[in-house]
């Protein structure tokens, strides 16, 4: 069958089972836009195609499926950027599709022409540029491999408009794909699963320390197993969040910089720590020399690069979580001879009296809103299922402390690269991917500026994503800094003055507008909100000085801690 | 501590970019790299000497094995090898001084490759150290242009741990 580039494109996508795609159209990728109304894709035509990249990635970390966004050459595609360094950052799965000039005229600096390959090199997974039509199909079906596979991440597909427009004979790649230079570790090594486990059993203060990769690997189960079944408390990182139902009695809540005082009193005293899916972030392990100084590490990862980068581990596993703990549960399984909760009791009673004694908390106020309250009376009002994705900032640190997760892919926000302008475009991602859930997106009057055009998108696919703003005025996470560690320099920081009125912000694009000034009123008028079966914004005046606490200041160890 | 890498690549564009922008990104040193085709059709191979204590050397090979167009990462510094630089360099010889020069030529078995009234070009191969020695005994001379090759390396056929 002879057929153009553009449409072999499509053609693969169906073959990858893509049924929705995040786009923006543009001379380089006009071919490819002029072939899609033949093709049963969805495209949701964004704003900008920053938020075309994070919405697809909205949509793979709510999904579990690779997330797919198209863009044309040049501005198109540097555009893309951000959203792609934000993918890498936590191991998101995307191929991402950029026009480029036509090949002639590659290097000769042409209109809207950009070597997109070499800016992205360093923060996709890979990139290809294809030069030849015949290599068309066989290189996107690498770069869906590749997305999907061992540690996930952002592909990058450069098209020239040329190879677009040409024709050629296409017959569906059927064999699967074999590269002999990736070859990604599954299966844990039995030998170092055997010493884990009996390091574990050992133990007398183990912890579970879980992070993203937990919840890309769908090993949740496993890991609950073990958990509930060897009695090991549990702590997880901002990107782990989901990992384990924080309401249980062995959820210690997140550690690191803005982690509970048990999460990281426990780390600090553990003699035995399984990692599992988590990289030893500096927001998470405070001043690296202090870090866990009793403890054992054990540390499952699928990437080898990430064991040994930032701490000594004793206990190296390179292997996919989800069969790693498999293989430690069934180690468990077969010594039912061992007394987990007896060995570990003094430990357990400590873990929660510690929780107990130090809980996320702030001052509440009679009148002024705490936005700690504003996310207590939200969690009271949305159904288990609601997908929350946060911008960056304080917004997300309060999101992540005084919020449930009960589910994972139920929380989407910029863990690694902290990208202020995430949360509403990943929303919308979600919202197409769960049309009739409760997406709501916890904002800041900061970050929600950052891609707020997409509410124009939002309401022309009729995508119900609720944004709720903790507006206090400030870019409050950066104020934060400057009071603690700044000496109250408060520069430019307060962007109260020229803050557009977000109620007639909403009602412009046709979204409905909340906006909370009274305590009194919250609750109502958040049911209200959440009711609206438009896409909303509520603007909740809170505090504008409010910190987030506990903190580990920048540094210091994480017994360091600031409490309230 | 300095070690020699041997890698594999697939010979395809960009992959030199993509092992250099890992060494600069993460500020790795490289201190010579070196690229040339193998036998074997669409694959290139790189001796990259480099520096680093033992856990940033881990890291280097394990950053780059994860590079999708690296095929296979050696450390011949962890086994019985052989190392070999080239150097070309045109050294200053008037009358005076051309019957020393060729002493030396002869004793460090170089080769000369080019000659003209009052300059020899002089070809020699060995390891670093030997090179040193032969370019610091030039400067005496005048070295007006030199050329460094980088090391090339390959593993010895019995190791010695083995005999």
């Amino acid at each position: 069958m002879q057929l153009m580039g553009a449409e072999i494109l499509f053609e693969c996508l169906g073959q990858e089972k893509v049924d929705v795609i995040f786009g923006y159209p543009g001379g380089a990728v006009i071919d490819i836009y002029h072939a899609l109304p033949q093709y049963p894709i969805e495209h949701i035509l964004v704003r900008h195609e920053q938020a075309a990249v994070h919405a697809a990635d909205g949509y793979a970390r709510a999904t579990g499926k690779v997330g797919v966004s198209l863009v044309t050459s040049g501005p198109g595609a540097t555009n893309t950027v951000t959203g792609i360094a934000t993918a890498y950052m936590d191991s998101i799965p995307l191929v991402v599709i950029t026009g480029q000039v036509p090949m002639p005229l590659i290097g000769n600096d042409a209109f809207q022409e950009v070597d997109i390959i070499g800016i992205t090199r360093s923060c996709t997974k890979h990139n290809y540029l294809v030069r030849d039509i015949n290599d068309l199909a066989s290189t996107l079906q690498k770069a869906f491999y590749l997305a999907r596979t061992g540690r996930p991440g952002p592909v990058l597909v450069d098209i020239p408009k040329d190879i677009l427009a040409a024709k050629t004979q296409y017959k569906p790649i059927t064999t699967p794909v074999k590269m002999r230079s990736y070859n990604p570790t599954y299966t844990p090594h039995p030998g170092q699963i055997r010493r884990a486990f009996k390091e574990l059993s050992k133990a007398k203060r183990p912890l579970f320390y879980v992070g993203g990769g937990v919840i890309t690997s769908n090993a949740t189960e496993e890991l609950s197993w073990l958990i509930d079944n060897c009695h090991i408390p549990v702590t997880a990182t901002l990107m782990g969040l989901g990992a384990y139902p924080t309401h249980k009695p062995l959820w210690l809540g997140m550690l690191g910089m803005h982690g509970t005082f048990a999460a990281n009193t426990a780390v600090s005293t553990a003699d035995v720590i399984v990692a599992v899916g988590a990289r030893f972030d500096d927001r998470v392990t405070g001043k690296i020399s202090a870090f866990a100084p009793q403890a054992k590490i054990i540390h499952v990862d699928i990437d080898p690069t990430s064991i040994q980068k930032n701490v000594t581990v004793s206990i190296p596993v390179v292997a996919d979580c989800k069969e790693a703990l498999q293989a430690i549960k069934k180690e468990a399984e077969n010594n039912k001879d061992i007394c987990w909760e007896e060995k570990q009791n003094e430990w357990l009673q400590d873990t929660v009296s510690w929780k107990k004694e130090h809980p996320f908390k702030y001052i509440d106020d009679e009148k002024i809103i705490k936005p700690q309250y504003v996310l207590e009376e939200l969690q009271k009002l949305i159904p288990e299922d609601t997908i929350i994705a946060t911008e960056v900032g304080q917004n997300q640190m309060w999101a992540a402390q005084f919020l449930q997760f009960f589910h994972p892919r139920h929380f989407l926000t910029s863990g690694g690269l902290g990208t202020m302008g995430y949360g509403l475009p990943a929303a919308m991602g979600a919202q197409k991917a769960f049309p009739n859930r409760l997406v709501v997106n916890v904002a800041g009057d900061g970050s929600i500026q950052m891609n707020i055009q997409e509410l124009g998108t939002l309401m022309a696919y009729k995508l119900p994503v609720k944004i709720l703003i903790l507006n206090n005025g400030v870019l409050g996470m950066v104020r934060q800094w400057q009071e603690l560690f700044y000496k109250k320099n408060y520069s430019q920081t307060n962007i109260a003055e020229s803050q557009p009125d977000f109620v007639k912000l909403a009602e412009a694009y046709g979204a409905g507008g909340y906006r909370i000034t009274e305590k009194s009123a919250l609750r109502e008028t958040l049911q209200k909100a959440l009711d609206d079966p438009r896409a909303a914004i509520i603007d909740v005046q809170i505090c504008p000085h409010e910190n987030v606490y506990p903190m580990v200041p920048p540094g210091k160890a994480l017994t360091e801690m600031l409490l309230i | 501590m300095r070690h020699v890498l041997s890698v594999l690549v697939e010979d395809e564009p960009g992959v030199l970019s993509r092992v250099s922008a890992l060494f600069s990104g993460r500020g790795f040193n490289i201190t010579s790299l070196n690229v040339a085709p193998t036998l074997e059709a669409q694959v290139s191979h790189m001796t990259i000497t480099t520096r680093g204590d033992e856990q940033i050397i881990e890291q280097i090979i394990k950053q780059l094995r994860k590079l999708v167009t690296v095929i296979k990462v050696v450390d011949i510094t962890a086994v019985t090898a052989v190392e070999r630089e080239l150097v070309l360099l045109k050294v200053q010889a008037g009358d005076e001084n051309r019957a020393e020069i060729l002493r030396i030529v002869d004793i460090f078995r170089c080769k000369v490759v080019d000659v003209s009234v009052d300059e020899l070009s002089i070809e020699v191969t060995g390891t670093g150290e030997k090179l040193d020695a032969l370019i610091k005994l030039m400067e005496k001379f005048g070295v007006k242009e030199l050329v460094r090759s980088g090391v090339c390396a390959l593993k010895r056929s019995i190791q010695a741990d083995k005999v």
